[in-house]
């Protein structure tokens, strides 16, 4: 398989996201520029976390128009996986390549720490690895992740089963209380139609290595290596 | 010249007779300017290089000692860690969030201009009492700020502390550390070396913000403060990512001769300074610099404290390859001015001389004072205390639970949760314990971070309480299983031309560099805070010291909580009956006071040296460092943090009290299965240190038996105050 890591001006987590895929399933994945107009037909895409061009505006506006998403919708309709955490999440948003926004967190702060997700859909993939309704320890760090749409998308969301990760509490009860950011009915990950696109809030490369203090993000990378056929 | 023009660029009359001597003619007012800021405590350490001249700075392990822009330490396998902790107190207690956020950006800034590549920032904060609504405030911009910066940037935010104490109502203190890595063979120096080489200016541009900030942090605070916002600086971490990623680019590639920082005083102290070091002169052509804004005076471009700038030394044939390179991340790159033979730092607009003056007038002739100092009466006065609130106390386990839950004790977690502790993927030890833990890239070692202060034990005395401040932090690492290596550290002080204060700050050195040089971490660079006051009331003196030390084997790492039941629980070191400055008494009192506890720094070593051994042996479950709140609060957050409770018993001749709740220095807590207890004694003695044995992990509860004074509670009470004070008690 063949994978990128897209950079824009102020990711963070371009990095990690491809230190984490060698770490887990031996992938070295290009770090493309933001810039590039013309990309080979990457397997796996993973828009990085970060605060592209500072996030001085609505997180992702500006990153949206970016030369290079013109291409990640062209392999997002062509059938290779597009992931985007966090501030990749929200590009994918401001790229309507998923229905939706983020809101600034209800409690107005910025908030780091593991968070407890249950696994809504083990239908894609990206989850094909955890069971369904399994609950996983991923770190969440961000500020304006509270996600919300409208009802008529999230009706949409449901009944296509297209929820991919919920927050949860730690006896995996979950409910508006259980998000730590106010996302609508909980919601921190979803998928598009084609199932081939996610977006998540939670860091699944921040424990993905025993060191770092847990291993539950390692199955998302190994699903997504075991869906396009390994390393050929 | 008219009038005393001195005097408005904060020069004396005697320091105006000392140019006029030196420069044999009337400095016109950009010179004078120029002397102003590079003869002001915040560049060039008047009041306080007599004194900085004690501290150690050399072992086996320090590559660059102070007078770079941050200190280097070896890590061996080729790589090591360039380190600084600076301090931005002023503009932090006028606009907290753009005061925290710029003092984040600039500590950066010290450590990129190395060559290396930031990996972590820690932070230490006091602010006054929690409960004044200005309190609270600055404590939510401070905080916000330091977030915004540094999580934007994409540099963690790993550790730190947070005191809180009227004494700091009206000056708050933040202070920012930051380190980097880099390989041994290629630390790059703020020099501007080679004649004819090209200056070039990279960054932002040049605006109004921060002119005159460096003289502002040499001058006391005040009722008219909010006059003084055009003072404080506005940062772009945006701005700043894209300059870290382009001059790590163009050091990469071999481009640079020489680069330095633009921080406090901006271009003049960056080009003054580069000069200096070199022995050169520098010219600039003020009409290349690029501006945000028409219509800059000469001085206002030279003392403007815009952010995200760094000047470059250039070889000119090199110079089209770097401006490539900063176009690729949108950035200028703009040749400003030229290295020049003779040693003059000149000036120039158009072609016309503004100001000429030898660098080393305004690097090397910085007026050194060492002050008048007397020792302040409540120094003898506080020794004499009734202390005897703890040990009167009825019910320890309700002093404990409240203890925990107060400004002090309880968890940091509402400040560390708003900072991305783990970008890049190295954060192996998570803020919560002791020290930070980072795994170091291709290698399996670990690179341990703290750092530490402690405000009341310095005021009530200054020397051994800037002692207990080095322990303390070393062994903040040492509980890791890391080895201290050095030192950084920002001292922070009232007005030192007030006798007391300056006596304050000489003890405090003293006992800065005595411990220093006894754990032999020698200290490598710094930064000096004074006129730490408001309308004439000094905050408690603080030396904040940061400490880096290294693990060789990430796997044989140490954190503090408990790990399973069953384990044997531990005290490492000696309780004396020590209840003087306490948190205790301080929380029962309200009075800071009584002796200082003793410290025994050769007895420190030992105990950092055999935690090292008895972690590299895999011979402990945890570890965790007994400081303020003493025995109990340790027992406590290790219970808390690990969900296992403990019960112990042990008896000893002192008060419970004290055995509780006294602050008695270099004590650790250690755990380890039954099955190690006789090699772990068998170590303890070797180092000839005292160890009481305690108890054994286990269950839902802290059932402590000292003598016959017990404190039962059960570790979800202990939960609640623990975990939800601190955003209770900082709530707007």
């Amino acid at each position: 398989m063949k994978a990128a890591v897209v950079v824009f001006p102020g990711s963070n987590c371009d990095q990690d996201c491809r230190r984490s895929l060698l770490a887990t399933i031996g992938v070295e994945a290009d770090l493309v520029w933001h810039k590039e107009s013309q990309l080979p037909n990457y397997d796996f895409v993973i828009l990085p976390g970060g605060f592209s061009y500072g996030d001085y505006l609505r997180c992702g506006a500006i990153a949206r128009f970016s030369p290079v998403m013109a291409e990640v919708a062209r392999l997002a309709k062509r059938g290779s996986l597009v992931l985007g955490v966090c501030n990749g999440f929200q590009i994918l948003l401001e790229a309507s390549l998923l229905p939706g926004a983020l809101l600034k967190n209800h409690g107005l702060k910025y908030i780091c720490r593991d968070v407890r997700l249950r696994v809504e859909t083990a239908n894609s993939p990206f989850t094909s690895l955890y069971a369904k309704h399994s609950l996983l320890t991923i770190p969440i760090s961000h500020g304006e992740g509270s996600y919300s749409a409208s009802p008529k998308d999230l009706q949409r969301l449901k009944d296509e089963d297209r929820v991919a990760f919920r927050y949860a509490t730690d006896d995996g009860t979950v409910d508006f209380n259980a998000a730590p950011n106010g996302s609508i009915e909980a919601i921190a990950g979803i998928l598009n139609e084609k199932r081939n696109v996610l977006g998540l809030m939670p860091h699944p490369e921040r424990l993905a290595e025993p060191e770092l203090g847990g291993t539950d993000g390692r199955p998302l990378f190994e699903a997504v290596f075991q869906a396009l056929g390994g390393l050929s | 010249m008219t009038g005393e023009p001195w005097l408005e660029h904060n020069l004396t009359h005697e320091e105006y007779l000392k140019i006029l001597d030196l420069m044999k003619r009337e400095p016109n007012h950009l010179e004078l300017a120029l002397f102003g800021v590079m003869w002001s405590e915040h560049c060039g350490y008047k009041n306080s290089k007599a004194h900085l001249k004690k501290l150690p700075t050399k072992g086996p392990a320090v590559l660059q000692g102070p007078g770079e822009n941050a200190g280097v330490v070896d890590l061996g396998d080729g790589l090591a860690v360039a380190f600084k902790m600076e301090s931005h107190n002023h503009p932090s207690a006028i606009e907290p969030y753009q005061g925290a956020a710029t003092g984040v950006g600039g500590i950066i800034r010290d450590v990129f201009a190395m060559g290396a590549r930031p990996i972590a920032s820690l932070d230490s904060l006091r602010f006054g009492d929690l409960t004044l609504p200005k309190t609270r405030r600055l404590l939510h911009g401070v905080v916000a700020g330091i977030g915004g910066y540094g999580n934007c940037i994409g540099i963690p935010t790993v550790g730190g502390e947070a005191f809180f104490h009227p004494s700091f109502n009206g000056n708050p203190l933040v202070n920012a550390m930051c380190l980097g890595l880099l390989r041994s063979d290629r630390i790059f120096k703020g020099q501007a070396a080679g004649l004819g080489n090209s200056v070039m200016l990279v960054g932002a541009r040049t605006g109004r913000d921060g002119v005159k900030g460096a003289s502002f942090a040499s001058e006391e605070l005040s009722a008219d403060d909010p006059d003084k916002r055009p003072n404080v600086q506005v940062g772009d971490p945006f701005m700043e990512k894209l300059l870290l990623e382009a001059l790590l680019e163009i050091l990469d590639q071999d481009l640079v001769v020489g680069l330095q920082d633009l921080g406090a005083a901006g271009l003049t102290s960056a080009s003054v300074e580069m000069a200096g070091r070199a022995g050169n002169g520098l010219r600039l052509d003020l009409e290349k610099v690029p501006l945000r804004e028409t219509g800059l005076a000469p001085w206002e471009i030279m003392l403007s404290e815009s952010q995200e700038r760094t000047l470059l030394v250039i070889e000119p044939a090199k110079v089209p390859e770097v401006m490539a390179i900063f176009a690729k991340w949108d950035l200028l790159a703009v040749p400003v001015g030229e290295v020049t033979a003779g040693g003059d730092f000149e000036i120039r607009l158009n072609g016309e001389t503004l100001a000429r003056v030898p660098a080393s007038f305004l690097t090397e002739e910085v007026p050194i004072y060492n002050r008048e100092s007397q020792e302040p009466a409540y120094y003898a006065e506080r020794k004499k205390a009734d202390l005897t609130a703890i040990n009167a106390y009825a019910d320890f386990g309700d002093l404990l639970t409240k203890l925990l839950g107060s400004p002090n004790l309880c968890s940091r977690a509402f400040i560390y949760e708003q900072y991305d502790f783990m970008v890049g993927l190295n954060t192996v030890i998570r803020p919560g314990g002791d020290g930070a833990l980072l795994r170091l890239p291709n290698s399996s070692k670990g690179l341990a971070i703290a750092v530490d202060g402690d405000s009341r034990k310095v005021f009530l005395d200054p020397y051994l309480g800037a002692a207990h401040s080095v322990a303390e932090a070393a062994l903040n690492v040492a509980v890791t299983g890391a080895r201290p290596l050095a030192l950084t550290n920002c001292l922070n002080f009232g007005n030192p031309e007030d006798p007391e204060i300056y006596w304050q700050f000489t003890k405090a050195t003293d006992g800065l560099a005595k411990a220093a040089l006894e754990l032999e971490t020698p200290v490598t660079g710094g930064n000096v805070s004074f006129y730490n006051e408001r309308d004439g009331e000094a905050i408690y003196p603080t030396p904040t010291i940061g400490v880096v030390g290294l693990l060789t084997d990430l796997s044989r790492r140490l954190t503090h909580e408990f790990k399973a039941p069953e384990d044997l629980a531990f005290l490492l070191g000696e309780s004396l009956e020590e209840l003087g400055a306490s948190e205790a008494h301080y929380f029962l009192t309200g009075r800071d006071e009584g002796p200082v506890p003793s410290l025994n720094l050769g007895h420190v070593k030992n105990l950092c040296r055999l935690l090292e051994t008895l972690a590299a042996e895999g011979l402990l479950q945890s570890a965790h460092d007994c400081s303020l709140g003493g025995l109990a609060v340790a027992l406590a957050e290790s219970a808390l943090a690990g969900k296992l409770g403990l019960t112990a018993k042990w008896s000893g001749p002192i008060s419970p009290g004290a055995a509780y709740f006294g602050e008695s220095a270099g004590r650790v807590v250690v755990t380890l299965t039954p099955a190690n207890r006789a090699p772990f004694l068998d170590f303890c003695a070797r180092y000839a240190l005292p160890v009481t044995e305690l108890g054994v992990v286990g269950g839902d509860n802290l059932d402590l038996t000292y003598n016959d004074k017990t404190i039962k509670v059960s570790l979800e009470i202990l939960r609640k105050a623990y975990y939800d004070s601190l955003a209770i008690l900082a709530a707007l």
